[in-house]
């Protein structure tokens, strides 16, 4: 009842076409906000900062980048972990190689390194879709797995592909400590969330969507498939290098091609489908999920084993993690395949009528 | 000349155990148009508990003739296989009839790792030993024409025996018998096969289990040479190319396909690796498999991929 | 059908497709005239739906040219028949079944939008004057169509009939010149058909839109049509005004029977 738009009548298209129409969300948006920006860093430690809360905003701007391509143009992908490599080693090469290059000029400049190389991988969606689609993207994370290990000059001739920076600053401020760090991710986090939305609710967002369900009518009126599936690809890479450099940059420090591995590209298509595919809210669903889940585990097996006189050990939980990530994924595909976003939106429904039945 | 041979010899070898592996993946999709991501998870799991069986049951059951061991412990491996392949049945594809291919896709990567951490968890996560006797020493042969002769592998060369036998045997199946049509029926439109009256459900549980059979052999094969750990799953993702040369609906496919990968593997890594820095196994097969995509996306044999508008 | 029917604007010329060893159509030639209402009519599997394909580009005919206001088209594809200004809806409603109704329609403005991905992801200027323009634009469809109250509903929980009108919401959308129509009351009741041939008569009528339509409804054809082309087993048997057709003994033996 409280959550109800009675009243909230538009009187333009503008009004109507607005991201939050809705005025208690638009407040909740803020207060949000607020407390990511505010509170939260005056009460958070380090630990929360390191563990959850920095890897949870990178991952979601990967997840962002991975559902735009997956859950809004309906282009499968297994070779995310590939772009996110080639973002982060493209802004180190631009950082040591060009002097006075800025962070977020080498970051940005990631990024459309990886829109690049996402182009020229995406070639295969104009031929095949579906599973052939999965294949020919696992040749990129393949591919690029390999380059960044014995090509040496991706990695200014380090031996084991391993690369590190430091000394991060943005305008002169320092982002060093946990919480300059965290503020900085969150800034771009939502910088970019914004550019997702604008162009998941525009021309472009619409013809992925027309691609992804039902591409050939699509083409009948007047959309270039070529178009639609490439630049999604290209949108899509270059908001996976980015989070690739600041995974690199900011949350590892140095890392090596492992960080960006298989297991990556799996992650985050499991982020997605939990999440929610082709929801913006929905990447960040997942996100949290997956974050938050092996660190929850940790704490609950360990205590569920006790409570039954089991000793379980951390490799046990970690080999239980990854039967609850299976597990997990066959359900939501099978019970809710539009994942937490569609459960989300379905209590807000259920919300504007609460306390009334109907 | 004799180098190269012994080289090409080699990768005919391999490339008979990624077939073997690859025919799982065949069998599910041409009869129940699911790819099964799960099949490298499967191998692994098959060839776990038959290293974990044939070691326990001669401490549980006092039996001291390893081969008894070995054959009670495939025995228990398969039937495992079938209960996997029931259950997968049952909690999963059932659920998901007549979804497009990137969901069951995206299923099976679920069980992919559902069947991972379980593997892991219920028989170890250390390397384990297959011992079913397979001669391990390698042998020199064709001496009179090459000197000092090729030096072959044994065991690699049984392996591809046993690779051979049993995708003729899966062939002729197919081809041959009425299961066989149905399944094929079943691989091309559920829907349609359901409304003729052919039992879904029962037909998928039999072909996973056939699958799982497949995966405890190659499983097998592959740990008795390798040791049984979890790479074996990355010999499993190289098997994906194969099936796509090869074409994702043709048995002859999967043979010929994974011999020109397992050749093509050691060619290039042996004559092109050291010119670019070496390890390029890893990619070698899927940039083969990304040029096939491009310009044959069926493959050598498989059917013709149709849009209908 | 008070607007001036007007010069050929579309002129096929001995097109024939086959599929295989299937012939589905067989040295075809008509033409359609500007601002008319032409029907194309005849049994099932005469080919009437690969006729209006080949127009649009969906199949490539193995012989036979496409005349479009005397331009010459060999290979047509669904792209550059839009960009000509070809619409259609389809048999079986290709909707955006992801989508609501708004942006189902809003897609068909797609070729009018010209703000880039950076225009777009900023939303500024250009791209947010677009947005807002041809809003308007869909806007007025909508309202022409009567289907305002469902405009955010996504279209997958549409009734048969609605989904009907949005397919038909979104070829407007493109302001084609020619339009397409795949037996557009097809599975309607009485009431969905008389307020779908008003629509049509209106889209002919108001918007100046040449309009080629395949239908099974006699007595809509012959209300509705200007002129009528009559097809059986992929051959051309009848041609002309629908009073011209309704006599002619070959279209009566082969489609109308003795009835009429």
């Amino acid at each position: 009842m409280i959550y109800r738009e009675n009243g909230q009548f538009k009187t333009s298209y503008a009004a109507d076409q607005q991201i939050f129409p809705i005025l208690q969300d638009r407040w909740a948006i803020l207060g949000i906000l607020a407390f990511a920006f505010v509170a939260v860093p005056l009460f958070a430690d380090e630990y929360l900062f390191r563990a959850i809360l920095i890897p949870f905003l990178i991952l979601s701007l990967a997840a962002l980048g991975v559902n735009l391509l997956v859950g809004y143009c309906g282009q499968i992908t297994l070779g995310a972990g590939a772009f996110m490599a080639v973002g982060a080693y493209a802004a180190f090469n631009f950082i040591v190689r060009v002097d006075g290059m800025p962070l977020v000029g080498a970051l940005l400049l990631g990024g459309f390194t990886a829109a690049a190389v996402g182009v020229v991988f995406g070639v295969p969606s104009l031929r095949v879709r579906g599973l052939y689609l999965a294949v020919a993207t696992l040749a990129a994370q393949f591919f690029w797995d390999w380059a960044f290990l014995r090509i040496k000059w991706f990695t200014n001739d380090s031996s084991s592909g391993s690369v590190s920076v430091s000394n991060l600053s943005l305008f002169g401020f320092p982002i060093e400590s946990p919480t300059e760090k965290y503020l900085f991710c969150l800034a771009v986090l939502v910088v970019f969330a914004l550019l997702a939305k604008n162009l998941t609710r525009g021309a472009i967002g619409r013809q992925w969507m027309a691609i992804r369900d039902m591409d050939v009518a699509a083409e009948v009126i007047g959309i270039r498939p070529m178009y639609a599936k490439l630049s999604a690809f290209a949108v899509s890479s270059f908001f996976l290098g980015v989070a690739g450099g600041l995974w690199g940059f900011v949350h590892l420090g140095s890392w090596e091609p492992a960080a960006f591995s298989l297991d990556r590209s799996f992650q985050l298509l499991f982020m997605v489908i939990i999440g929610g595919l082709g929801s913006i809210m929905g990447s960040f669903f997942g996100a949290a999920f997956i974050v938050i889940l092996p660190i929850f585990l940790n704490q609950l097996l360990p205590w569920l084993g006790g409570l039954v006189g089991v000793t379980i050990s951390t490799a046990g939980v970690s080999h239980a993690e990854i039967m609850i990530f299976g597990a997990l994924i066959v359900f939501f595909l099978i019970v809710e395949p539009h994942g937490i976003a569609r459960l989300w939106s379905t209590a807000k429904e259920k919300l504007r009528l609460w306390p009334f039945p109907h | 000349m004799a180098f190269f041979l012994e080289v090409l010899i080699g990768g005919l070898m391999t490339g008979m155990l990624y077939s073997l592996v690859a025919l799982g993946f065949v069998l599910i999709f041409k009869a129940s148009g699911v790819f099964n991501f799960a099949q490298g998870a499967m191998v692994l799991f098959a060839a776990l508990a038959m290293a974990r069986f044939s070691e326990w049951i001669p401490g549980w059951l006092g039996v001291a003739n390893p081969v008894v061991a070995n054959i009670l412990a495939f025995i228990i491996a398969a039937l495992i296989m079938f209960a996997v392949a029931w259950l997968i049945e049952r909690l999963v594809l059932r659920h998901l009839v007549n979804q497009e291919g990137a969901t069951l896709l995206m299923a099976t990567l679920g069980i992919a790792y559902f069947i991972d951490g379980l593997g892991q968890t219920v028989f170890g996560s250390d390397i384990y030993k297959i011992d079913v006797g397979m001669p391990k020493e390698p042998v020199m042969v064709l001496e009179n024409i090459f000197a000092g002769g090729l030096l072959i592998n044994k065991e690699d060369f049984i392996a591809a025996l046993v690779a051979a036998l049993l995708v003729a045997a899966l062939a002729l199946f197919f081809q041959k018998t009425a299961t066989g049509r149905a399944l094929r029926a079943v691989a091309d439109d559920h829907q349609a096969a359901q409304s003729i009256g052919i039992p879904l459900n029962r037909i998928w549980v039999i072909v996973w289990c056939v699958a799982g059979i497949v995966a405890l052999v190659a499983g097998i094969i592959w740990g008795s040479k390798l040791g049984v750990q979890f790479s074996l799953v990355t010999v499993a993702l190289r098997a994906l190319p194969v099936v796509i040369l090869g074409g994702l609906t043709s048995v002859p496919g999967a043979i010929i396909g994974g011999l020109i990968i397992g050749v093509g593997e050691k060619v290039s890594e042996v004559y092109l690796g050291p010119l670019v820095g070496g390890g390029i196994e890893i990619w070698f097969a899927y940039m083969l498999a990304l040029v096939f995509l491009l310009f044959r996306p069926q493959g050598l044999f498989g059917e013709k991929i149709i849009d209908r508008v | 059908m008070a607007r001036q029917i007007g010069e050929v604007i579309l002129d096929l010329q001995n097109v024939s497709l086959a599929f295989g060893g299937v012939k589905a159509l067989t040295d075809i030639s008509f033409e359609v005239r500007e601002h008319e209402v032409r029907a194309i009519i005849g049994p099932n599997g005469a080919g009437k739906s690969s006729m209006l394909n080949v127009i649009n580009g969906v199949y490539r005919p193995q012989a036979g040219e496409i005349i479009l206001r005397g331009e010459h088209f060999r290979q047509m594809n669904p792209y550059k028949a839009a960009c000509v200004g070809i619409a259609r809806t389809f048999q079986n409603i290709a909707l955006f079944k992801g989508m609501s109704v708004l942006d189902n329609i809003m897609t068909g403005r797609n070729l009018k939008m010209k703000a880039n991905i950076f225009q777009q992801a900023f939303r500024l200027g250009a791209a947010r004057r677009e947005e807002l323009e041809h809003r308007a634009k869909v806007e007025e469809i909508i309202d022409f169509l009567e289907i305002q109250h469902i405009r955010k509903t996504p279209v997958g929980r549409l009734p048969y009939g609605l989904q009907k009108r949005v397919d038909l919401a979104r070829a407007l959308a493109m302001e084609p010149q020619i339009l397409l129509l795949d037996e557009p009351m097809a599975g309607m009741n009485i009431e969905e058909k008389q307020d779908m041939s008003r629509f049509i008569l209106d889209v002919n009528d108001q918007m100046g839109t040449t309009i080629v339509l395949i239908e099974h409804d006699m007595g809509v054809v012959m209300d509705v049509s200007d002129r009528v082309v009559v097809l059986d087993y992929g051959k051309k048997i009848g041609d002309g005004t629908p009073d011209e057709v309704r006599g002619n003994p070959e279209v009566i033996s082969a489609y109308l029977g003795a009835g009429h």
